[in-house]
């Protein structure tokens, strides 16, 4: 059974789909009930045996587990090579707890439910498959793969300017994937072997690293996305239906963190330092920026968008920080909003469905009929904003502890984002909730639904889970962090050594 | 026990808050007081056991919270004599707050909510002074800060209320940025954030230094500066102190609780707190002592001329907790712990006192609108009286004999003398010029509420009424600590029994000890603030009821004085000027321009159109016309050949 563990996760999904198909008939509302129970089971049997992942995982190992290696195809070896260590487990887990939640929470979908599912479950299987993958082939596979099913979701299930977010969310990501493609062709030319640990092992000339790591920073960037290729991401989720923007920003965001944390760092240490006040700069530039421009809108999910893009400079000044405390942090952040941007996107998607409005003027008072939902909504709000206690308090605090150590100017640069998001945060929710009930549309709202209410309380649970009791998830992170680190000292310091030689 | 203390406040705001609708307004309103009430006790039992027979309790283990390399620290309640007298000080006045808020109100339709968060405060205050290491401390600190914000914010329909929580919150994120990068530099310094540790490797590095963003500085009083900067937002000092008077659109039981007795004081109590790491920097101990002196004289200043009552009495807070600081700031920790202690007391009793007036008052706050209605509410005038007096500090000199503020207030003004610095003098000068007008606003207070001619109108007079038992048993508790505290804890906090009582949990080091030398000052220093405060009323008097145009021709004479005052020295106008407005249009244009024009206008639109311009173009070529392809054939031929004619000669 262990054997087979990850393959099991990565393809239960695709089960459920072969059982839509196979489920037709030509009652249309009965096929989208069908679709959607089919879509809900498959995606928790996935959870579940993404759990068990978790209960064998062994955390004082910084090896790959639950390894699996099959030929594929090719002469010398693109293989079916799966593994997951702590740096990619609980990225597994995220991707298998927010699809069921999404399918729940989709309930608004009418048109070609069908599809739909079919696509989030073929989105799922792409996900997972993407955070397990141990061969760079197999990743830029399910890595590109993951474009096709979510580019569907905003184009076909989107809002009115659908087909501009899609492309534009399509084009900045391709761009960014050719580079890198160019770059594992490279590397495959160089080293002989498409296999991940053997790459990371391998040890690129430095000139090499540079381009290589350039290339991979395209494609990274723009997924995590990093200013100035963010323009991409408010309008994708602008447009996105809500699950299509809880899995946009819990999970493909998280892309590019992941990358930079198995490709970069590991495979181009010496690159990696080069261009670290690169990275610094741009994130810090992409904190203060996006918040500042998250105070001045006027869309809810545009606002989250953007509030998004700046929590994911924190988690890219932690990845180059380089210390245990700046990684473990940026893996924790990157987790914590996953669910916490998740989480309010759905919170937007449920005033959306009853209201078909995100202009925040739409709204005001809502805590007079909604008073469940108010509860919920602040709490996500105070995550957003990293208040202790939650999830997004430890994230933010071992990041910026890390980039302490790592320079002042950084972390008291990215401090000011703290500020800045209590500021937006909680500007938008006093819009949005307080204030007297005065528009005649509002005042027969209703408050959250029992569905509704089944999708929050585990993100509720899980946020504060993280918050007080952290250890549970830094515990598994550990091992594979500090390997992580020591690698990278090891390269640079015999790059150093080399380097001293050659001037000798 | 020490366990319960913390955590039965929570539960109560658990039930309260998510089965309120349940159990019944009355239900929640009397779950929440009892947990407190028990929390109260219990508090008292442990401040016996560890204060005054003095068995240390030590610490409960409640398991480890992070540990990611050297950032290592548990989930822990330390209590030691400091946390034994907050703890009092936090429960005794909460368990108050709650009975009163049973009657104040009464008439709310959201009482559980209101019950949930004074119970969540509560909590949260407790988690802060049991912290046994900085980031608990820090959890403590916000989750005051978001009860604060959700309590200023509580009546959620008036505009001015949540513009008011917002920007409390906001405020106090500037103050903790400071606060978190002290809690960095002191990760980085001593490779822990757990108090016992870092106190005891201070004096190895007490000249070590930091590189802090791009300068190399003396690495105990960068900390201690940046730590500061979180106290000096939490306690509402000058410069961000602007939070405090806007947070009285909060119920009135709120102020009290909050923004007078407990949460506001949490910046003193952690400089206190820190004090092993304070002693070692000359400098930030210079700086608390300017910052508190000059909040002291600077709010002072402002409350002789508001009309709001509630809003003369929170620019005392603030000019009371300057006093707290500068006798920090001048190693006198014990006596602004004893302050501190005091003021919960007289403070407390003053804000529920003026919430009783505006009870009283059909919800009318401005002092205008108010006056001659002492024989209609004559408890509540007493109270007032006795919060009042003690809040002037008025008693005996050279005897202990005198309200509670009298004690504490008196021994910090030695203090700052005794201290024999030039900051201590400072202090000593703002702090007595604080004092007169301390006086003067107090009995302005008294005498436009309580006398003269009434100023409202006739059916608001005619409801004016006293207020119901359950909030006047617990304002007869409040004005008890008023008059006795100081009497009680003299002995105990500042004087002979000063040393036992405290134990190791405040440092003093040798050569700073001016509670000592505020034994010794001489007589005149005894006797001033006495003679001060005295002054102040009699003027008070002379202006409001002896010759009542007085006020208006003083106003009109020292017109820019008086605007200053009046307007807050325009904190307010100068800070919207400098950090809201331009970060409202930053934000708008980096939008717009930024992301709109230059972003997207070179990138993916930019290649978009041109990409579609240049294949319109390259369509316009294709019309149909056979004769068109032809020629251009025949060209393409013409330009082959000639090339190739060219390179054969070539």
């Amino acid at each position: 059974m262990d054997g087979y563990l990850l393959s099991i996760t990565i393809f239960l999904p695709l089960s459920g789909v072969v059982f839509i198909l196979l489920s037709g008939s030509d009652d249309t509302a009965l096929v989208a009930r069908r679709a959607r129970d089919v879509a809900l089971l498959a995606s928790l049997a996935t959870f579940i045996a993404s759990l068990f992942v978790w209960w064998n995982f062994d955390p004082s190992s910084a090896d790959f587990q639950f390894v699996e290696k099959r030929e594929w195809f090719g002469e010398d070896g693109f293989s079916y090579h799966l593994g997951i260590d702590g740096i990619s487990l609980f990225f597994v887990l995220l991707s298998t707890f927010l699809t069921p939640l999404c399918i729940l929470a989709s309930g608004a979908i009418k048109t070609r439910v069908k599809e739909y599912m079919i696509a989030f479950l073929v989105l799922e299987t792409l996900m997972v498959g993407m955070f397990a993958a141990l061969d760079i082939v197999l990743f830029y596979v399910f890595f590109e793969g993951v474009l096709i099913p979510m580019f569907l979701i905003i184009g076909v299930w989107g809002g009115p300017r659908r087909v501009y977010a899609a492309f534009k969310f399509f084009l900045f990501t391709l761009l960014g994937s050719v580079l890198m493609l160019l770059a594992i062709i490279a590397m495959y030319w160089q080293a002989g072997t498409t296999d991940i640990p053997e790459l990371m092992a391998f040890g690129f000339s430095r000139d090499l690293q540079l381009w290589l790591w350039l290339a991979f920073f395209a494609s990274f960037a723009v997924k995590v996305p990093m200013w100035p290729v963010h323009t991409w991401l408010p309008d994708a989720h602008v447009e996105a239906p809500t699950a299509g923007s809880v899995i946009l920003a819990g999970v493909l965001l998280k892309m590019g963190g992941y990358g930079f944390l198995r490709f970069s760092i590991p495979m181009m240490p010496e690159a990696t330092a080069y261009f670290t006040p690169l990275v610094y700069v741009l994130s810090i530039v992409a904190v203060i920026y996006t918040s500042l421009v998250a105070l001045a809108q006027t869309d809810m999910k545009k606002l989250i968008a953007y509030s998004s893009v700046a929590h994911m400079g924190f988690v890219t000044v932690g990845i180059f920080a380089m210390n245990e405390q700046a990684v473990s942090g940026a893996i924790f952040q990157m987790l914590s909003h996953g669910v916490v941007s998740g989480a309010l996107f759905l919170c937007v998607g449920v005033v959306y469905d009853r209201m078909h409005s995100r202009e925040i003027t739409t709204y005001g008072g809502l805590v007079h009929r909604m008073p469940r939902y108010a509860v919920v909504f602040m709490l996500f709000t105070l995550a957003s904003i990293g208040l202790p206690g939650t999830s997004g308090f430890v994230g933010e605090l071992l990041v910026m502890v890390g980039a302490f150590q790592a320079n002042t100017w950084v972390a008291a640069l990215i401090s000011l984002g703290v500020i800045l998001g209590a500021a937006y945060m909680l500007y938008l929710y006093r819009r949005v909730i307080f204030g007297a009930l005065v528009k005649e549309e509002l005042k027969t709202i209703l408050d959250l639904n029992r569905r509704e209410i089944m999708v929050f309380t585990p993100l509720v649970l899980v946020v504060l889970w993280m918050g007080i009791w952290p250890m549970h998830f830094l515990g598994p992170i550990e091992a594979s962090v500090i390997n992580l680190l020591e690698q990278y000292q090891t390269a640079l310091a015999a790059a150093g050594d080399a380097s001293m030689l050659a001037a000798r | 026990m020490e366990a319960a203390i913390v955590f039965l406040p929570l539960l109560g705001a658990f039930v309260a808050g998510f089965f309120g609708r349940f159990i019944g307004d009355r239900g929640a309103q009397y779950f929440a007081c009892t947990l407190l009430i028990f929390s109260g006790v219990l508090s008292w039992i442990v401040f016996f056991d560890v204060a005054v027979m003095g068995n240390v309790a030590g610490k409960i283990d409640l398991g480890t919270w992070m540990r990611v390399g050297g950032f290592d620290f548990e989930w822990m309640l330390r209590v030691d004599q400091l946390t034994a007298v907050m703890l009092i000080v936090v429960t005794t006045i909460s368990a108050v707050v709650h009975v009163y808020s049973i009657g104040y109100m009464h008439h709310d339709p959201h009482t559980p909510r209101f019950f949930a968060y004074l119970s969540l405060f509560t909590f949260f205050m407790l988690m802060l002074v049991t912290a046994d290491n900085l980031i608990q401390m820090f959890l403590g600190w916000e989750g005051v800060g978001l009860c604060s914000y959700l309590l200023i914010g509580f009546w959620y329909d008036r505009p001015s209320a949540n513009a008011a929580a917002i920007k409390a919150f906001v405020v106090n994120r500037v103050g903790d940025f400071g606060f978190a990068l002290g809690i960095f530099g002191i990760f980085v310094l001593f490779d822990t954030v757990r108090f016992d540790e870092i106190f005891a490797a201070v004096p190895g590095q007490a000249d070590a230094t930091i590189t802090f963003l791009s300068w190399e500085l003396p690495a105990i009083t960068t900390v201690c500066l940046l730590l500061f900067v979180g106290a000096m937002g939490k306690s509402a000092q000058l410069f961000l102190h602007t939070w405090l008077p806007d947070a009285m659109e909060g119920p009135t039981p709120v102020s009290a609780l909050i923004h007078a007795a407990t949460m506001v004081t949490a910046g003193v109590f952690m400089v206190v707190r820190m004090s092993p790491i304070f002693e070692y920097s000359e400098t930030a101990l210079a700086v608390v002592t300017i910052v508190g002196a000059a909040t002291a004289f600077v709010a002072a200043t402002i409350g002789l001329t508001q009309n709001d009552i509630k809003r003369v009495i929170a620019y005392s807070t603030c000019s009371q907790l300057g006093y707290m600081f500068f006798a920090v700031g001048v190693s006198a920790y014990s006596a602004a712990m004893f302050h501190l202690t005091t003021h919960a007391f007289f403070k407390a009793l003053l804000f529920l006192g003026a919430g009783a007036v505006i009870h009283a008052m059909s919800d009318e706050q401005d002092m205008r609108k108010m006056g001659g209605i002492r024989k209609m509410v004559p408890v509540t005038h007493a109270y007032m009286w006795i919060g009042s007096l003690s809040l002037a500090g008025i008693g005996i000199p050279g005897t202990m004999i005198g309200f509670a503020g009298f004690n504490s207030k008196d021994m910090i003004l030695e203090a700052a003398f005794g201290a024999h610095s030039w900051v201590g003098y400072i202090a000593f000068g703002a702090g007595i010029a604080a004092a007169i007008m301390t006086a003067f606003y107090s009995w302005r207070l008294i005498f436009m509420t309580f006398y003269g001619q009434p100023r409202c109108d006739e059916r608001t007079l005619a409801h004016v009424h006293e207020s119901p038992k359950v909030m006047l048993i617990p304002l007869a508790v409040l004005a008890a600590g008023s008059i006795v505290a100081g009497m009680i804890g003299y002995n105990a906090f500042v004087g002979g029994g000063m040393d036992a009582f405290w134990g190791d949990s405040i440092l003093v080091l040798e050569g700073h000890d001016s509670i000592e030398a505020a034994h010794h000052v001489p007589t005149w220093v005894k006797w001033l603030p006495i003679g001060m405060a005295l002054g102040g009323v009699g003027l008070a008097w002379l202006m409001y009821i002896g010759r009542p145009g007085m006020a208006a021709a003083w106003a009109k004479a020292l017109r820019p004085l008086y605007l200053l005052s009046y307007n807050k020295w325009y904190f307010d106008e100068l800070y919207d000027l400098i950090f809201v407005r331009p970060a409202f249009y930053l934000g708008r244009n980096l939008w717009k321009n930024g992301d709109g024009a230059i972003i997207d206008g070179v990138g993916p639109d930019g290649i978009a159109a041109f990409t579609q311009r240049l294949s319109k173009r390259v369509s316009a070529l294709q019309s149909g016309y056979v004769y068109h392809y032809a020629f251009a054939m025949l060209i393409g031929v013409v330009v082959f050949v000639t090339g190739y004619l060219f390179v054969q000669a070539g």
